[in-house]
């Protein structure tokens, strides 16, 4: 099981609605992704804050489904 | 001992403790890598953990962490970050200023 370019955006976006949201499949193997989240939650939080917020989004996935998925966020 | 117990031990017993996939000589993940050799780099001496040779501790930290992926790093008890917040702090030079305050380097 993996997850698409669009299957990650939709989770994002269903729990940051404001997020811009960049995402690259590094390896065109639908499991190796890197994703830029630009949302105006992240302001004021902690790097830690907010890349739990982006995991929350993914319900569960990372780690599992999702092998890898390097994260930047920031806010605007 | 429970899971949670032994975490807390080890991250009490060790300044600079990194839970990675493999040992900091022969990580098996390119995450776990890089942390690993950021460290290195840094010249700091630190207590690499395999997660791979226990399950209990695999699944533990994330919940310990409320993290869910591996390689975590843990500097005087406290969590700092995943590969690419570390990664950041290391290119920023945030770390070796976390680690000159806490008297690491």
């Amino acid at each position: 099981m993996t997850l698409t370019v669009k299957e990650i955006k939709e989770l994002i976006s269903s729990s940051i609605p404001d997020a811009n949201i960049e995402i690259k499949d590094l390896m065109g193997d639908n499991n190796h992704y890197a994703a830029k989240i630009t949302s105006k939650i992240f302001n004021g939080k902690s790097k830690i804050e907010q890349h739990k917020l982006v995991y929350k989004s993914l319900k569960g996935k990372m780690g599992n489904e999702l092998h890898a998925l390097t994260i930047i966020t920031e806010g605007k | 001992m429970n899971t949670k117990d032994e975490i807390k031990s080890m991250i009490d017993k060790n300044d600079i403790c990194l839970f990675m996939k493999g040992i900091p000589d022969a990580p098996q993940c390119g995450f776990s890598m890089t942390v690993s050799n950021i460290l290195k780099h840094l010249n700091v001496k630190f207590k690499g953990i395999n997660v791979l040779e226990n399950e209990n501790l695999r699944q533990g930290i994330k919940e310990f962490s409320d993290w869910p992926t591996i390689p975590q790093l843990y500097i005087k008890g406290e969590f700092v970050g995943g590969c690419d917040i570390v990664k950041e702090m290391f290119e920023k030079g945030e770390l070796k200023e976390l680690l000159k305050n806490k008297s690491l380097i």
